[in-house]
Order: C-alpha cells, then sequence, then structure tokens
C-alpha cells in the first residue's frame, strides 16, 4: 500500500537560482483520481515555480472547494495557504492582499468554484484588477461531487451519465477579457511546453492574471461525447502562438524576423515572446482577443495561448493608492484597535 | 529507435542490476524479500539453487552485484550505497531451518554415467552437484584432505569458519560422491584410461607467483614464503607461527590474507609493501579496510630490489623507490625517484603477488590442446576441451577469478556434460527460464513492499579485534542479527518489480511523467537513441542502461513512451496513478536453466515437497 512520495529524485536533478530542487516545491502526495488533468496542472505549477526560483515561503495559495481547489495541498508544500469556502476564494485573496501587497498570490479554482457558486466574487475580482494569478482548472463539471454538468460544459456534451448538456455555456475567458482583466489566457493540461511558460507569465504579470485550463476530469467526463477529454482536447486545440517566458536577466538569444514574434515587457522586466504560428495575432488587442475567441468557437475550436496582456495596467493599490509605507498587516494592535474613545469620536462624526 | 522487445529475457534481466552482474544469475531481489519476511529457509533455497554455497559466498563473495546495485546510484541528501546483498545472504545461512529436506533427492537407481571430477573446488562440486540428481555416478580426486578446494586451503578461518565450509561442501558430498582424498592425479593419460564417460578437471590455479632471480632469494629461503602456499599450510596447522616483523608484497586479496593471518600468528608489525600507487591495488576495498582495521600499514611504490642476508639468514629487504608516470595513452611506467633505496628489517617475507595455471599433469601428446599462457583451449559457453569428453571449470579454465564465477562454469559444465552423455548436441542449450507476474492486489496495492527505507547502508557488527587477533578461528564478522537484517533488506528496490507498459492501454494524461519521483518517463516523438537520451524529461546520460520505448500509441499525437530505466524506483507509482493500468508492476523472475530444469519441473521447495508427497505415496 502506498501513499508514499519516495525521498530519492534524479541524481542529474539541479537546483536553481536560490539553492532550491524541484522537489522542494513539491507537496504531499496527490488524492486525486488516476489521470485527472489536475495533477498534471500541480507538475507545471511546480516546474514554474522551480524555474521562477521563487522562494516558497512568498507565496500565498488559495483556493474554494473542489477536486481543483483541493490542489494547492499537492504544490508548494512550505508555501502559505487558505483553503476556503466554495466560490470565496476572491474575497479571500481581496483581503490578503490587501494586507499584505509583498506575497505572490496564486488562487486555485474550478469550474463549478468560479462559474457557478463563485460568478459574483469572479466578476468583481476581474474588474478590480488585483495583483494575482487566478487559474480555472476547468473540467466542465463538479468533479468533487460526482460529476454533475457544470456551468462551462458545451451544449451537447454528455458527461459520464450520458445526458447532453442543453444551457449554453459561461465562458470565462470571454468574461474576464470583457471585465477588464489585464492578463487572459488558455491552456490545456496535457500541453506542459505551452502551460508552463503561460504560468510564469501569469505570476510575473502586475494586475490580474487569468488562466482558464482545459484539464480533463478522467472519471466523470473522459467520454467520447465530452468536449473536455483528452481525446477532444489534441483533435480541437488551436494556439495563438507559441509562447515563450524570458526572465529578466536572461539575454535573449533568438532572433525572430519582424512580424514573426510579439515581444511584450512585463513591470518587472521579464519578457512574453510569442511566436506566430498562424493568422496575426496581437497580444494586446482586447477587442481583437474577444473575436478571435468568438471565431474559435463557431469552428468548434479551443483557442489556447496568451490571448491578452496589458503590462501597463494599474492594480488594485495603485487606484486605491494605498499606502506602502504602512501596509495594513505591520499595524500594531494599538493601531488597529484604538479603544473605545477613538470609536465614539469616530461615531461622533456621524451623529 | 525501434519499440524494445520486452520478449527477450535479456531485457527485463538488465534491469535488475545485481542478478544480471552476478556470474550465476543469483535472484537477488527474490531472497532480499524472502530475508524481509523472515524466510530465511526459502531465502536459503532460492540462493542454494543459483549459488550452491550461500553460508561461504555471504561471507567471502567478490560481490560484483553491490557495484552494480541501482541504490548505489542514487542520491537523496548524498550518494546512496549499494544493498549490503553479500551480508544479506549470510543471514539467510545464519538463521535457516532445515534446508536438506528441500534438496533433490538422489535417484537409487544410477543412469549408468560415470563421471570423473579432479579437484574438489566449488567449480567441481557445482558439477557433482547438478548431476548427481540426475543419477549421474561422481567420482572425485582432490589433494588434500578434505574438499571445498581453494575456498579451504586459502581462505583463512577468520573469514570462512570449518563449520560453514563443511556444512555446505557436505550438502554436495552426501549426496554419494565417492570420494577419493590425498590423492593427487599425476597423469591425465591414466585417469582417460579408467574410461570415464566425460571428465571435468577443477584443479583451479595453484601456483603462486615467487620472485626467483632477486638476490638473496636462494640463502633466505627459510624464512620467504610463497603466500598462497603458506597459507594452505596454515590451513592444515602445519605452520603455526611467524616471525614478529613480516614484510607481505603484493596488493591484492591473497596479500590482505596473508597480512591478516600474519598478525594472529605473531607478526606484530605486519606490512604490505607494493610497487605502485596503492589506489591501483588489487585487492577488494573492504579487504583492505579490513586489514587497515587490524593496524597494517600500507607502502606504495616501493620496488623489491634485494633481500638482505646475515649470516646465512633473511633480516629484512632493500627497496627502490619509484612513481608511477602515465604517458599520452595513459601507459604507466613505474620510475625510479633517485631517493636512497630503503631498508625493511624483517623476520619473515611473503610474496603474494599472483597466481598462475600449472598443468604439469597432463600429456601434450593426448589430444587435449593448450593454447595461450598455457591455458587449454576451450569453447567459452560449453567448457568443452578438445578432447570432446573433456570439460574444465572454474579457475582451471580461463585463469583464476573467484568462487561464483567458478560456481556459474559450474552449472554451464554439468549441463554440457549432461548432454554430451546423453548424446545430444552440446552447443545446443535451453534459454533461461522467465517468469513474468502482475504485482497487482488492488488500487494502491502491491504484493510487494514498495515502501523502502531511506536508510544509510547498515554496517556489520565485527568481533572485538583484541580477542579476534589472539584466535586464528574467531570469525571476525558477527553477521546482521535478524533486525539488522531487516532494515537493510528494506533498502532494496526490488528491481525485478518491472514496470510493463500496454501501449494500446493509453490516453497520454501524463499522470505518470508527472507522479515518477525520478522523472524516468517522457511522451515525445521518436527518434535516434543519441538524439532521444537528450530530448527527455530527464537527461539520460548513463548509456550502460537501457531505454524501453513503446510502438507508436493509440491517440493522434505521434509520440511513444520513452522510459529511462537507469534510476527507476520500482515504486510504483506510475502504475498507481495511471488510470487504465497502461503500466502495470510485473515480477520477473529469471534463472539460469540448469541440468534438472532441462530433464524435469523447476526445483522449488514447492515442487520438491509435491515430489516428496508422490515418492512416499
Ligand atoms: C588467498 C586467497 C583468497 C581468496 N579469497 C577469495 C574470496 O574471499 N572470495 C572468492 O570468491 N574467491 C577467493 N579466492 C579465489 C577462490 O578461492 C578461487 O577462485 C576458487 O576457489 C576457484 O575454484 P575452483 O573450483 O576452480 O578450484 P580450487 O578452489 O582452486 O580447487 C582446486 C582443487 O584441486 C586440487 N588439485 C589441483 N591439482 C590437482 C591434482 N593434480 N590432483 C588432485 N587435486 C588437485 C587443489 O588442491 C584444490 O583442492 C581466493 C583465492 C586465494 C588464493
Ligand atoms: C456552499 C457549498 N455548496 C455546495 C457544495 C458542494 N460542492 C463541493 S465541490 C462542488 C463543485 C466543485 O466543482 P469544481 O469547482 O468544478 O471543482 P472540480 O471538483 O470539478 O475540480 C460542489 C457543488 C459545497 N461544498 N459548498
Ligand atoms: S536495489 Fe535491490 S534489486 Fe535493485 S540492484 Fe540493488 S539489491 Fe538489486
Ligand atoms: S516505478 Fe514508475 S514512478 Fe516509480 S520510479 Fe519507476 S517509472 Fe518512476
Ligand atoms: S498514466 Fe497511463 S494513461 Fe496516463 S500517460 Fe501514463 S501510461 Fe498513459
Ligand atoms: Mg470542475
Amino acid at each position: 500500500m502506498s501513499y508514499i512520495n519516495p525521498q530519492f529524485r534524479h541524481p542529474c536533478s539541479n537546483t536553481n537560482e536560490i539553492g532550491c530542487t524541484r522537489k522542494d516545491y513539491e507537496g504531499v502526495i496527490s488524492t486525486l483520481c488516476a489521470g485527472c488533468g489536475h495533477d498534471s496542472i500541480t507538475a507545471a505549477v511546480v516546474q514554474a515555480c522551480f524555474e521562477l526560483s521563487i522562494k516558497p515561503h512568498t507565496v500565498a495559495k488559495i483556493s474554494g472547494i473542489g477536486c481543483s481547489s483541493k490542489t494547492p495541498a499537492y504544490f508548494l508544500s512550505q508555501s502559505h495557504g487558505f483553503n476556503s469556502v466554495h466560490g470565496r476564494m476572491p474575497s479571500i485573496a481581496t483581503g490578503a492582499n490587501l494586507a499584505n501587497r509583498d506575497m505572490i498570490y496564486l488562487g486555485i479554482s474550478g469550474d463549478g468554484d468560479t462559474a457557478s457558486i463563485g460568478i459574483g466574487q469572479f466578476v468583481h475580482i476581474a474588474r478590480r484588477n488585483l495583483n494575482m494569478l487566478y487559474m480555472v482548472e476547468n473540467n466542465g463539471c463538479y468533479g468533487l461531487t460526482k460529476g454533475q454538468d457544470s456551468a462551462t460544459a458545451d451544449v451537447g456534451s454528455a458527461a459520464k451519465g450520458g445526458i447532453p448538456n442543453e444551457f449554453a455555456p459561461v465562458d470565462l475567458v470571454s468574461m474576464a477579457l470583457d471585465l477588464g482583466a489585464s492578463f487572459v489566457a488558455r491552456g490545456f493540461s496535457g500541453d506542459k511546453e505551452q502551460l508552463v511558460p503561460l504560468i510564469k507569465a501569469g505570476l510575473s504579470h502586475k494586475g490580474f492574471a487569468f488562466l482558464d485550463i482545459i484539464s480533463p476530469c478522467v472519471t466523470f467526463n473522459n467520454t467520447p461525447g465530452s468536449t473536455k477529454s483528452y481525446a477532444h482536447m489534441r483533435e480541437h486545440m488551436e494556439m495563438t502562438g507559441k509562447v515563450d517566458f524570458v526572465p529578466e536577466e536572461a539575454e535573449i538569444k533568438v532572433d525572430y524576423k519582424p512580424g514573426e514574434m510579439t515581444d511584450i515587457t512585463l513591470h518587472d522586466g521579464a519578457h512574453i515572446r510569442l511566436n506566430k504560428l498562424g493568422d496575426d495575432y496581437d497580444p494586446q488587442n482586447r477587442r481583437g482577443a474577444l473575436a478571435a475567441e468568438e471565431k474559435a468557437k463557431e469552428k468548434g475550436e479551443i483557442l489556447t495561448g496568451l490571448l491578452f496582456v496589458d503590462p501597463e495596467s494599474h492594480d488594485l493599490h495603485d487606484v486605491l493608492g494605498t499606502t506602502t509605507k504602512h501596509p495594513l498587516r505591520n499595524l500594531d494592535e494599538k493601531t488597529l484597535c484604538p479603544g473605545a474613545k477613538a470609536l465614539e469620536a469616530i461615531n461622533e462624526t456621524s451623529r | 529507435m525501434k519499440p524494445t522487445d520486452i520478449k527477450d529475457p535479456e531485457y527485463f534481466h538488465k534491469v535488475v542490476d545485481c542478478q544480471y552482474a552476478c556470474p550465476a544469475h543469483t535472484p537477488v531481489p527474490e531472497y532480499i524479500r524472502l530475508i524481509a519476511a523472515g524466510k530465511y529457509t526459502e531465502a536459503f533455497m532460492v540462493n542454494w539453487e543459483s549459488n550452491v554455497f550461500p553460508g561461504i559466498l555471504g561471507r567471502t563473495c567478490d560481490r560484483p552485484c553491490e557495484p552494480a546495485c541501482r541504490r548505489g546510484r542514487l542520491k537523496d541528501t548524498e550518494d546512496e550505497e549499494p544493498v549490503a546483498i553479500c551480508r544479506l545472504k549470510r543471514v539467510c545461512a545464519d538463521h535457516k531451518g532445515d534446508v536438506k529436506s528441500l534438496m533433490p533427492p538422489i535417484p537409487q537407481k544410477k543412469n549408468g554415467k560415470r563421471v570423473a571430477f579432479i579437484g574438489a573446488g566449488p567449480a567441481s562440486l557445482t558439477v557433482m552437484r547438478d548431476l548427481m540428481p540426475l543419477g549421474y555416478d561422481c567420482i572425485l580426486y582432490d589433494d588434500q584432505k578434505k574438499g571445498g578446494g581453494m575456498m579451504r586451503s586459502q581462505i583463512p578461518s577468520f573469514r570462512l569458519p570449518d563449520e560453514v565450509l563443511a556444512e555446505e561442501v557436505n550438502y554436495v558430498l552426501d549426496m554419494g560422491v565417492e570420494t577419493h582424498f590425498e590423492t593427487r592425479v599425476d597423469s591425465m593419460k591414466e585417469i582417460l584410461d579408467q574410461n570415464y564417460d566425460a571428465i571435468f578437471v577443477g584443479t583451479g590455479a595453484p601456483r603462486g607467483g615467487d620472485l626467483p632471480k632477486l638476490p638473496g632469494r636462494q640463502e633466505g629461503d627459510a624464512n620467504i614464503h610463497i603466500g598462497i602456499d603458506w597459507l594452505a599450510s596454515v590451513a592444515f596447522e602445519h605452520t603455526k607461527k611467524i616471525g614478529k616483523k613480516v614484510l607481505v608484497l603484493g596488493g591484492g586479496n591473497t596479500a590482505m590474507d596473508c597480512c591478516r593471518t600474519s598478525r594472529r600468528l605473531g607478526g606484530d608489525d605486519v606490512r604490505i609493501v607494493v610497487r605502485s600507487p596503492a589506489k591501483t591495488m588489487k585487492a577488494s576495498p573492504w579487504e583492505i579496510e579490513d586489514a587497515k582495521g587490524e593496524d597494517i600499514p600500507m607502502f606504495e611504490n616501493h620496488v623489491p630490489k634485494e633481500f638482505k642476508i646475515e649470516n646465512g639468514k633473511l633480516t629484512g629487504m632493500i627497496f627502490e623507490l619509484v612513481e608511477a608516470v602515465y604517458d599520452d595513452n595513459g601507459k604507466r611506467t613505474l620510475v625510479p625517484t633517485g631517493e636512497p633505496d630503503v631498508l625493511m628489517e624483517c623476520d619473515d617475507v611473503l610474496i603474494a603477488i599472483g597466481q598462475d595455471n600449472a598443468f604439469p599433469w597432463i600429456e601434450r601428446d593426448l589430444g587435449l590442446e593448450f593454447g595461450k599462457w598455457d591455458l587449454p583451449v576451450l569453447d567459452k559457453e560449453t567448457f568443452q576441451s578438445t578432447l570432446p569428453h573433456v570439460f574444465f571449470g572454474g579457475d582451471s579454465a580461463f585463469g583464476p577469478e573467484n568462487i561464483i564465477t567458478a560456481v556459474a562454469h559450474g552449472h554451464q559444465a554439468a549441463i554440457s556434460i549432461d548432454r554430451f552423455c546423453s548424446g545430444e548436441n552440446v552447443t545446443d542449450r535451453l534459454p533461461p527460464t522467465v517468469n513474468l507476474m502482475s504485482q497487482k492486489m488492488g488500487v494502491h496495492e502491491w504484493a510487494y513492499d514498495n515502501d523502502i527505507s531511506n536508510d544509510d547502508r547498515f554496517i556489520v557488527p565485527h568481533a572485538d579485534k583484541k580477542k579476534a587477533l589472539k584466535d586464528i578461528k574467531l570469525e571476525v564478522e558477527l553477521g546482521f542479527n535478524e533486525q539488522q537484517a531487516l532494515d537493510e533488506a528494506m533498502r532494496c528496490l526490488n528491481c525485478d518489480a518491472q514496470t510493463v507498459f500496454t501501449e494500446d492501454k493509453c490516453i497520454e494524461c501524463d499522470a505518470c511523467v508527472d507522479i515518477c519521483p525520478t522523472n524516468c518517463i517522457t511522451f515525445t516523438t521518436t527518434g535516434e537513441e543519441d538524439d532521444l537520451r537528450t530530448r527527455l524529461t530527464a537527461p539520460a546520460e548513463n548509456k550502460e542502461q537501457d531505454l524501453y520505448i513503446s510502438g507508436g500509441l493509440p491517440n493522434k499525437t505521434n509520440r511513444v513512451m520513452v522510459k529511462d530505466e537507469d534510476v527507476c524506483l520500482h515504486c510504483g507509482l506510475c502504475a498507481e496513478r495511471c488510470p487504465t493500468a497502461a503500466w502495470d508492476m510485473q515480477k520477473f523472475l529469471y534463472n539460469v536453466t540448469k541440468t534438472y530444469n532441462e530433464k524435469g519441473p523447476q526445483l522449488t521447495p514447492e515442487t520438491l515437497k509435491e515430489r516428496r508427497k508422490d515418492e512416499a505415496a
């Protein structure tokens, strides 16, 4: 019987700039179904954080409820974490971020957690441009409660129950674009070559980075009739372009001819490079992104890659003009609870 | 690259590093699991079947399996050491129950074939063990008092107690071998004239190297001894003392045994002196360790120049100092440093500088050809000489090796003799028997224990040094107790639990790639091996370990599965995380075919019990 994670790693496993190995970014062994797309996303998060040399203790992992929302237990076991209430990850993330803006906020949610019960919270966190990476592990069903259709299930898609869904799906990518999210992308759990750079870019982006990841549920929604199965994704996946993430220090080696590549500099000096595959795609054009998403849906394709980024956006702290001198978390007890007299004085101003 | 043919028995055999490296291909992980389960008797029988001398080898084996052990290639916080395979072997011999009743019955009715054996070392004993159960008459000639060959005459009793040696030698002799001890064969022709159906020569490599031309050699002869002859005379208790100051010349295992024996026979100042740099000494690292532990210093780059004789008696040795110089091709020359020669005083010198074959007793006009270095001309697989009914094995075949090699030769020579005596073609040989069996018992449950220990290698306790140096019969190593044995056994990775991939089932979900702790698995487009090795999840730099390549996968991704066998932990996590059971953990049992496998069912405790029941009925 094993739920053990052996101690041994490949003898060639190297360390990153801060001397950590890949293993330092892992968590406990997953209890999800064998073959779940969510586990691949976990592996991609581990790889992205390792490659970015992130200090694990500077990350806050915040999630709602669902199989997807369980995954923060399976990566970054040396980070902070808050497994919150169903659909309420955005409120917790907002509170934490306002109290301490210095951490890296990684929100993990599911399509049920975001597009059903948490849709209201999602809308507001996107329009407020909270500085975080918000990942939806999108399997088109409620995995944890045994596979009911979720709000992202496509019309006609049939999960294990066999009955095709009849309701129009919520397209989280279009919504995020419409609501003013400053970074919008889509990935597939089965394509780490694309997913890892997207996660790295999302973590580096200042502002609200939204990443929709199609992540097949092997147990309830990997059927021949499903549009969120491994097979369907492999056949219908389209890309805006090949994404490369180039950290600030790294020297840019390959030269592309103009027009073949878009280079976007993020606020921390890192670059996202989008190598064009087919049609001209401008990842800094919000309307264009919405149109491309619509067009792909019409053709029955699933558009992946970096859809939109605004590297100069203003996050919630900028907009509110919060102070960097006295972040909330540094206030002492006396300042936070000034006592009955101070309260009385405040109340007095409203009488 | 072409998809891997896992039906080739050698593919998975190679993955079981220890078994593959063992000359007799002992199924190591199989017996280690039995030890962990406290089934020492069964573990002994698994060993006995493959290597005939579990208790002897568990103390003395050259253990080629250990440097090969996969655990030694791993890393947790530091580099890992191999599993103490050899010392675990001893555990099953030390703690076993009755084994004799599990050994094959010897037919009352003989098959009418008579085979002569010259030399009672491990090679001959193995051939006899494999032929007696088939009804052969075995007639053994040896010039010593008892059986065992060099295991008795050379390996000192503080490394191998007489009871252990006698017990395991007797399991064979008690099968009804006709023994003629203290009978030296001086003429091969005489043996040929006795019309045996076959003859096996297992006379070892009995001639020790000497320094005949060194000045003073003749005059000092009374105190200058040939290492292996001296060890034999100690073993047979003709020699019971040595001087206080002893010089041992040579850096091999014989030298280590000579100096440690000297320490026990009165040598206070015992030194090892070698011509070349100490790091090139041939002795096994553990033998060197043990010698150092008994306060034996080693002097390197000292070339013997002269025995110093005063008043007709040896009083010391003179050495020239050299250094090793390597040319561009890595060829070494020992160049004198020009420093003054060194005189070391001594009472006795033991020369332990190598061993040679010698067949003065084989006439050269019998049709039995000799080739290079005066070794017999043999077929490398059948051990048949140019006289078709004469076979060789052990050190006498290709020069001095070790016990386990002699055993491996013995099994093959026995098959040859059996085929020859049955009128069959000697070169037609059966492949090994292999068995691949799923270990799955439940979603996360396997028939083997995959929760292996992270402990460092356990060290075998030693007897008190003071006592040990006073008593030549006192065994130095005490062996593991049951708890230590269990702890050490749990370090074994079960490399025979093979990862078997069924490509038709794979949906390319990547779960196995993600979970694998040592990044063994990759899904990618195929290519030539050198190119593939650079494109994997983790670099596959150890070319001695194979890549396991699948055929095309059922999905339209144009990829194949590639697994680098190098540091697979056999943890089974890939199979546990695979949603479609495309991976399965299957126990691979590989057994070298023995004479009795060719003739009937495999010799296992179960089949034997069955056979006995039948016989009783
Ligand atoms: C000092 C020393 C220490 C060693 N330690 C180890 C060790 O720790 N581990 C290990 O694996 N190996 C060790 N070896 C090597 C090992 O002993 C031999 O490789 C092995 O015993 C060879 O087996 P064999 O069957 O070929 O012949 P041997 O064991 O050499 O037996 C040959 C027998 O034939 C007899 N004989 C020879 N000629 C005749 C004749 N004409 N008529 C009758 N009888 C004859 C000999 O007296 C002897 O009894 C050691 C060797 C030496 C010298
Ligand atoms: C307030 C509340 N309502 C309902 C539930 C039951 N529930 C648990 S998980 C879940 C759906 C999760 O779906 P999703 O977010 O897509 O996660 P998945 O398991 O598919 O990854 C529901 C409805 C709950 N835990 N809490
Ligand atoms: S770990 Fe066990 S099975 Fe693997 S090579 Fe070492 S002893 Fe053999
Ligand atoms: S058994 Fe499977 S998961 Fe474990 S190390 Fe080997 S390939 Fe990797
Ligand atoms: S876990 Fe199984 S189905 Fe998934 S990729 Fe690996 S072998 Fe294929
Ligand atoms: Mg879901």
